[in-house]
């Protein structure tokens, strides 16, 4: 199942881009064989990461690879920007706090949604890990 | 992308049937708010069972859209939210659809009507009369 690596890959430009980005994110989700509450827990924490981006940062892109081994099946997603990054990063993964006029949920809640999240942010980008992990 | 609005009587009923982008989503609010206003519509039904991502832009979306037309003097209704959309709303955070839902179009309209009817609005009894 390793050697299969699926990889999509997805320039993140445009608003249509962030559709594109959680279509993908479902599809492959799907051909790896998680529910469809994953398929949308992920599909939906793809959205909110990737329309940061260009909300925040104009461009940048966004990679979802099947990293499953033999005993867990897992599905990694990045997301990467070029932007200014995040100047106060714990205040924006607290719930209720938005720069945007947004509900504020979306770096905490997208957090919430999944099994591992990473992130990294400098003046010069922000890099994002996220992953749904499920025992075989 | 537009999304049509159709007209029954003084209720519309829009149905959600493509993936929006941000931009689709905000153009299919000022047009369903322009058209509530124009046609003084009693109530609005949106349905989004087509959805399979509601994330909390598409939630805010939606709420302030049932706000706005409840501003104007209708009433509003969601049908037909999806269970994995409100497993993954209700997970990333409370409140992110506080708008009043039903399970489908057709139950969306009957809640309609009945609170058309209790608000004791002559303008739709008027239009029973017809």
């Amino acid at each position: 199942m390793s050697e299969s690596a699926a990889v999509a890959h997805i320039p993140l430009y445009q608003a249509a881009d962030v559709v594109t980005a959680r279509r993908a994110a479902r599809e492959l989700c799907e051909q790896l064989g998680f529910g469809k509450a994953d398929q949308t827990r992920l599909a939906t924490a793809v959205s909110e990461l990737t329309r940061n981006v260009i909300q925040y940062a104009n461009h940048g892109e966004c990679v979802i690879e099947n990293r499953s081994t033999t005993t867990q099946r897992c599905i990694w997603v990045l997301v990467q920007d070029h932007g200014a990054g995040i100047a106060n990063l714990e205040q924006a993964l607290t719930d209720g706090y938005s720069t945007s006029g947004g509900l504020g949920a979306g770096l905490p809640g997208t957090r919430r949604l999944v099994d591992q999240f990473h992130i990294e942010t400098t003046p010069q980008g922000t890099c994002i890990t996220i992953a749904l992990v499920k025992p075989l | 992308m537009k999304i049509p609005i159709l007209r029954l009587e003084r209720i519309l009923l829009v149905s959600i049937q493509v993936d929006l982008t941000d931009n689709d989503a905000m153009q299919f609010q000022s047009d369903l708010v322009e058209q509530v206003a124009e046609i003084e519509a009693l109530g609005v039904a949106i349905d989004i069972t087509a959805l399979d991502v509601v994330d909390s832009y598409m939630a805010r979306v939606i709420n302030d859209t049932a706000s706005m037309v409840r501003l104007l003097g209708a009433e509003a209704v969601i049908c037909g939210v999806q269970p994995f959309v409100a497993l993954t709303l209700v997970e990333m955070g409370r409140d992110l659809l506080g708008a009043d839902c039903a399970f489908n179009l057709g139950q969306g309209l009957e809640i309609l009507r009945g609170r058309i009817a209790t608000r004791g609005d002559t303008r739709f009894s008027e239009n029973e009369d017809v």
